[in-house]
């Protein structure tokens, strides 16, 4: 059964909830006694409809607010699909926030109000999708039954934002245009008959038919040590197993790999999903490597297919987001973690800030503070087994943890 | 949407997922826990746990924090589940923290042990120096569950505060910490409670015996049914008598309502849930106690 995760952003006002609500609703998602509980919060509330927000703002303050601060998670699945929903804020306070929820989507889903059209929120939602490379968008018109079903309504904010895809870098993004109306359940899990002009699929059946297995076994294969196993027992005395996630490509057994930064070769001498031996591994996989012959590995280290090489470094230019009060500065100390590679690093430049609102960049800035995107380059205590993010996303990120809070504090893009 | 009626596989990233978590934490922490209650969560959190390190053995030890309220079936099944994996298992009892002065018994017919362990945990933690403690919690079971991290970092008193939690991009987790700050983890944030069935019948897991149909004494209270014993305070009208019944969720005797039941195999389980109109902590008197009760207990130190 497969999974896929999916990232909705808008705010509430944006029927956000209730598209959210509806999709649950509608694959019987809901418990009686969950919709019971914001039944009786609505009304102490003295809101006289069910306030579905209710369902996903779980903490005391959001509630307090009516507004989404922080990530939810919420399930629901069809017979073929298990679908992970990142509820992110609309805010641009909390950006931060919708980049963690973000981060994982292969789908997102953004909402704009058909009365209104494209808003400055719009154009950073868009961003972030971009930032983030999420291969598939799905442009959710909604509160069509506002506007009459208009299908000039409709045509005019998709060509809004087809203007705003021109300017975009990551060209292979697919957008999927969806008039909807998630209070009256319009083209969310069927096809709506209030808008016969639109021959497009619904949100669920567009969702039910996305296939992305094929775009992520491209890329080189990527292996990050992150554990050696050395059971020492009589019976495996001599196992030196190499555990990790594949980030990345496919490997089999038998395959001639390079441990990097050290650039010793052996090769796969078997692959283990857990106890059982298997031929071949795919990008998602938790496995285990033994090596034919005995080099030195550690966690941090990573293995790759001699074909598939690249080379480590110690200084990098990336885009980065930040993510903290205290702003980023040239010359700071940050310790950066690439995958399970932690290192020391120093912000040696500061190159330009970018306003995502009109893709324009801003030079000679100081710093960048909370939420705002910007250039720099790093220098590294030592070296770095990463990818140019546009050739493959799985192994270009890191993020940066300030030494003396211990936060994450800011997020990479590398190239 | 046609209701659902055969039964799914379960999605195999979400092991990949949850053995990748395990494994961050044998590397970033140094004394790290899991927090073993007898429940499907923390049994599916040892078996990951076990395919995560194998051939090696689990590299940290099972912490118990035993409320006396258990179900003597819970007990029996964590001694044997210690004895088959070889694993390490550390208990730690409520009743002490009582009898320290440290906890106040609850009075009254709601009267539970639930919110008292918190602070045995939290005694517990600091006895051990443990820096990270492995939780089953999973984000489908509540709100404030479903806003929680998958790496959540609890101060000196162990407290959650949810307006400062560590963005957490990708799968990278950061569990740099503070000495005497913990990190409670929860590998199976994203699992569902079906995600859990399907797993526990695909890889043929030993359960409890209270998870499937059984006689016992039970009283009516508020609509559901209770488990009758000798820690649950009744009153004069609450009668015991005999139902046929399971256990959906397990927690103490005291705060876990049973469902009528005659599900007697995985399946039949897998089943009922799939059917059923009530989610899984609608069970849990802990949970009802106020509309932020989850939120509240996670501030003050609870997993």
């Amino acid at each position: 059964m497969d999974i896929v995760r999916i990232a909705t952003a808008g705010s509430v006002d944006d029927g956000k909830s209730t598209l959210i609500g509806r999709l649950l609703f509608e694959t019987n998602s809901i418990t009686a006694d969950k919709l019971e509980a914001i039944e009786r919060a609505s009304k102490r509330r003295g809101v006289d409809y069910t306030d579905l927000s209710l369902l996903t703002d779980g903490l005391i303050a959001e509630r307090e607010q009516g507004i989404t601060i922080d990530v939810a998670h919420i399930y629901f699945s069809t017979p073929s699909r298990k679908y992970i929903i990142a509820d992110t804020p609309g805010h641009f306070e909390y950006t931060r926030n919708m980049i963690t929820g973000a981060s994982n989507a292969q789908v997102a889903i953004i909402l704009i109000d058909a009365r209104n059209g494209i808003v400055e929120q719009t154009h950073r939602h868009f961003y972030i999708t971009q930032l983030l490379r999420i291969p598939y968008v799905v442009v959710c018109v909604n509160k069509m039954d506002l506007v009459n079903y208009s299908e000039e309504q409709f045509e005019a904010i998709k060509e809004q934002f087809n203007e705003l895809f021109k300017k975009a870098n990551y060209r292979e993004q697919q957008l999927q245009f969806i008039p909807a109306s998630s209070l009256f359940g319009d083209n969310i899990s069927s096809r709506s008959n209030q808008m016969d002009w639109f021959k497009g699929p619904a949100l669920l059946e567009y969702l039910e038919s996305l296939e992305w297995h094929s775009l992520e076994n491209k890329f080189p294969a990527r292996f990050p040590v992150q554990y050696v196993i050395r059971p020492k027992s009589d019976q495996w005395h001599d196992f030196r197993g190499f555990a990790g996630k594949l980030a990345s490509g496919t490997i089999r057994k038998g395959d001639t790999v390079v441990a990097l930064p050290s650039m010793q070769e052996s090769s796969i001498e078997q692959i283990y999903r857990f106890e059982e031996p298997i031929e071949e591994a795919e990008s998602g996989d938790s496995i285990v490597l033994t090596l034919a012959t005995e080099i030195d590995i550690s966690r941090g280290d990573m293995l790759v297919r001699k074909e598939e090489l690249l080379e480590p470094t110690k200084e990098l230019a990336a885009q980065v987001c930040w993510l903290d009060h205290t702003p980023l500065k040239t010359g700071k100390n940050y310790l950066l973690q690439h995958g399970s590679n932690r290192v020391k690093a120093k912000v040696t430049n500061l190159f330009s800030s970018i306003n995502v609102l009109d893709y324009q960049t801003i030079e000679g800035v100081e710093e960048i503070g909370l939420n705002e995107i910007g250039y720099i380059s790093l220098k590294t205590a030592r070296p770095v087994s990463a990818d140019n993010y546009s050739a493959n996303k799985h192994n270009g990120t890191f993020v940066l943890i300030d030494e003396a809070s211990n936060s994450t504090v800011g997020v990479g893009f590398i190239g | 949407m046609s209701t659902i009626s055969t039964i799914p596989a379960f999605p195999r990233m979400l092991e990949d997922e949850s053995i990748y978590i395990m494994r961050e934490v044998a590397a970033q922490f140094e004394k790290p826990a899991l927090l073993f209650s007898g429940g499907k969560d923390s049994i599916t959190l040892v078996r990951l746990a076990q395919k995560a390190f194998w051939p090696g053995r689990i590299p940290f030890p099972l912490l118990h924090v035993d409320t006396g309220h258990n179900f003597p079936e819970t007990i029996e099944f964590r001694d044997w589940l210690v004895k088959e994996t070889g694993a390490e298992l550390i208990v730690r009892y409520v009743q002490n923290s009582i009898d320290a002065g440290k906890v106040k018994e609850e009075t009254g017919k709601y009267a539970s042990r639930n919110a008292l362990q918190t602070i045995t945990l939290l005694d517990a933690i600091e006895e051990f120096r443990f820096d990270a403690c492995i939780g089953g919690a999973r984000r489908d079971e509540e709100k404030a569950r479903a806003k929680e991290r998958i790496f959540s970092v609890r101060d000196d008193f162990g407290q959650w505060d949810p307006k400062k939690q560590r963005p957490e991009l990708f799968d990278m987790l950061n569990g740099k910490i503070n000495i005497g700050e913990n990190v409670r983890v929860f590998p199976i944030s994203n699992w569902t409670e079906l995600d859990v069935w399907t797993y526990i019948k695909e890889e043929k897991m030993a359960i409890p015996s209270i998870y499937f149909t059984h006689k016992r004494n039970v009283i009516e209270r508020d609509g559901m049914i209770w488990p009758h014993s000798e820690f649950l305070h009744t009153t004069s009208d609450e009668q015991p008598f005999e139902e046929t019944v399971r256990f959906r969720t397990v927690g103490d005797m005291t705060c876990t309502a049973a469902v009528a039941s005659t599900a007697d195999s995985i399946d039949d389980i897998i089943r009922e849930i799939l059917a059923a109109k009530i989610s899984e902590r609608g069970a849990r008197m802990d949970d009802k106690r106020s509309e932020a009760a989850m939120e509240q207990r996670k501030k003050e130190g609870y997993f």
